[in-house]
């Protein structure tokens, strides 16, 4: 070990390295405290998951006995939840409404969101001062006409009332991508100005090429939300069984098919398993997205 | 605005927006902005402005969505108050839910957030455990914890029976305990909230803890002092975002209540009033104004909460939009 002055008296030495090692001991007792919260947490967060794919590949007398480890190893549920219910038709149905949802989503809220962040033009504080205040507003008081209306179109049950309205850009995502198109210096957008650029091409050549991030996360929420939508599919959906989603699906299983707790945990688990993946794909984008906006989808 | 000539020259007169040093002042490309703005222009128009107003209409209205409204003046919002024993029930349930989880996702969120700050090595894959349970799909979440919470076989009574709880709750089945459950499927899908208040502990500048720590300030004092009053403007957001989402509460009490019957109506929430009367009983102008009430509750509670921000949300910046 080095001294910190060279030539110490041997006493200075002596209580300069006891000082040492009780701030080490005491760095070393936080992290131990620390790191035991942190585990402490981390077990009460994933146990839910852990039951979940545990109790999906136990049987279903074992399922109704408090184990938590299957034995044996029942993998053959997760062939027979597909024949037991038409559980890949509701996968499909939901994967439909999510791709169309996110195409809808980001190829209707890029263009406003440029025009909200690299245009000056009158009228534009206001009109994103009514984007963000319809955040707020409740969906309830809407809910009805809106369902009227499509009722009218003959579009109920079907997916369009879930999917049409994506093409008009929802606030939410409006206001995520204008986050991130701020960040951009104005600077950029000005140079191409000077340079004879026009606005369509700004958008398409110059901003949208910086912001693949921003829209990659704008098109992630959007797909997670359709996927974890149960209220859009509860209204539209359900009168035709053929256009269940999964989460309809799985609020429904007790009545389609028998008791069955391993059953329902290995659809669960199917149900979750896309979004825990594309999670760990894109952590990065979701964090600063969750981030940025204070809001999850 | 952030480059150096306009920095340098002063504007020219109050409201004259351009700086003189900016490229020749370009002409507003207004059809342009139309072009952009219309996706959202005829989507605020047709499933924002029109659905409000003909709402409000139809809330005055008897409406079985066959037949055409009919009149009836204010008789639904008489209904409510005077004559549906539900609606209390409902709107009781939502303020008892929300009071006790809105403090307590707060408060949560902060520890949790705060637990990730005291680890220097091993953060991020704590914190993405900590977030994976929100991206759950809540029919899923909620499935899952009614098994959890089962009496008979889940697995949190039998824990508290090992720890020697004599007769554990029946959580989901028990009316006295089952929005216990609820709150605590909440909980667990903490992530977003945490990351936003991650963001913000990490935020704060080290100095001023540093600065504190040579004063003489213990860690509570700290956390007291420092760390909560930079935290407010974030504890503020979660609240007002809190109490909009808690008269919105749906999916988890719909999905839990369907698994375990729910006779006496304890997870029977404003949101799922407004369900039943719409898509039940398909008593659409009722529906319509129990959600006007529903608006101008948030909107009172937003309000009150804006108002006395000024007491104790401290703005570095001074000002809510930066």
């Amino acid at each position: 070990m080095r001294q910190p002055v060279p030539n110490m008296s041997p006493e200075a030495w002596a209580e300069y390295r006891a000082g040492l090692r009780k701030r080490r001991w005491r760095q070393f007792l936080q992290m131990v405290a620390s790191h035991t919260g942190l585990i402490t947490m981390s077990v009460v967060f994933i146990f839910p998951l852990y039951l979940v794919f545990v109790v999906s590949v136990m049987s279903f007398d074992q399922a109704s006995n408090r184990d938590l480890w299957p034995n044996p190893f029942i993998w053959h549920n997760y062939v027979e939840v597909f024949t037991a219910v038409p559980f890949l038709k509701w996968t499909l149905n939901t994967l439909f409404v999510s791709v169309m949802t996110m195409i809808g989503t980001v190829v209707s809220s890029v263009p406003p969101a440029y025009v909200l962040s690299h245009l000056q033009w009158k009228g534009r504080q206001v009109t994103f001062v009514i984007i963000l205040s319809t955040m707020m507003l409740p969906g309830q008081v809407t809910m009805i006409p809106v369902y009227v209306i499509f009722s009218k179109l003959h579009w109920i049950p079907s997916f369009l009332p879930l999917i049409v309205p994506s093409f008009f850009a929802g606030a939410f995502s409006i206001f995520l991508l204008r986050q991130f198109f701020v960040s951009i210096p104005e600077e950029i957008t000005d140079a191409g100005r000077i340079d004879g650029c026009n606005e369509l091409q700004l958008m398409l050549r110059i901003i949208i090429p910086l912001v693949k991030p921003a829209i990659a996360a704008v098109g992630l929420f959007s797909f997670l939300g359709a996927w974890n939508d149960f209220f859009g599919p509860l209204l539209y959906l359900v009168e035709n069984q053929d256009l269940w989603t999964l989460g309809i699906g799985l609020n429904a299983f007790r009545g389609l098919h028998h008791v069955d707790t391993s059953m329902m945990m290995t659809a669960s688990a199917l149900f979750m398993l896309p979004v825990i993946i594309i999670f760990f794909f894109s952590q990065k984008v979701f964090i600063e997205g969750v981030t940025l906006t204070g809001v999850k989808g | 605005m952030t480059s150096i000539a306009s920095a340098l020259v002063p504007p020219r007169k109050r409201g004259a927006s351009a700086p003189a040093t900016k490229p020749a002042k370009l002409k507003t490309p207004w059809l342009f902005i139309f072009f952009c703005m219309s996706p959202w222009l005829f989507g605020f128009l047709g499933f924002t402005v029109y659905p409000m107003g003909a709402s409000l209409y139809e809330s005055f209205t008897k409406f079985n969505l066959i037949d055409s409204p009919q009149w009836i003046g204010l008789d639904n919002y008489h209904r409510m108050f005077f004559e549906d024993p539900d609606f209390w029930k409902a709107l009781w349930n939502t303020v008892w839910i929300s009071a006790i989880s809105i403090p307590l996702r707060i408060g949560f969120a902060i520890f949790t957030a705060w637990l990730l700050t005291t680890a220097k090595r091993g953060r991020s894959i704590y914190r993405t455990i900590f977030f994976i349970p929100s991206m759950v799909p809540t029919v899923a979440a909620t499935m899952v914890f009614t098994v959890i919470f089962n009496p008979a076989f889940g697995t949190i009574n039998m824990l508290l029976q090992k720890i020697g709880v004599k007769n554990p709750p029946y959580w989901f089945m028990d009316p006295s305990w089952s929005k216990w459950g609820l709150i605590i499927l909440g909980l667990w899908g903490i992530g977003d909230t945490m990351l936003i208040f991650l963001a913000g502990l990490l935020d704060v500048p080290r100095s001023l803890y540093e600065a504190a720590s040579l004063e003489g300030a213990n860690g509570w004092q700290q956390f007291r002092y420092i760390t909560v009053p930079l935290m407010t403007p974030v504890i503020f957001f979660s609240a007002v975002t809190g109490v909009i989402g808690s008269f919105q509460y749906f999916t988890q009490a719909y999905v839990a209540s369907s698994q375990v019957n729910d006779f006496s109506h304890s997870m029977y929430f404003y949101a799922t009033h407004i369900y039943y009367a719409a898509f039940q009983s398909y008593e659409m102008g009722y529906a319509a104004a129990l959600a006007w009430v529903l608006l101008v509750i948030t909107l009172i509670c937003t309000l009150v909460m804006l108002r006395t921000q000024k007491r104790w949300v401290h703005y570095p910046n001074g000002s809510l939009f930066k």
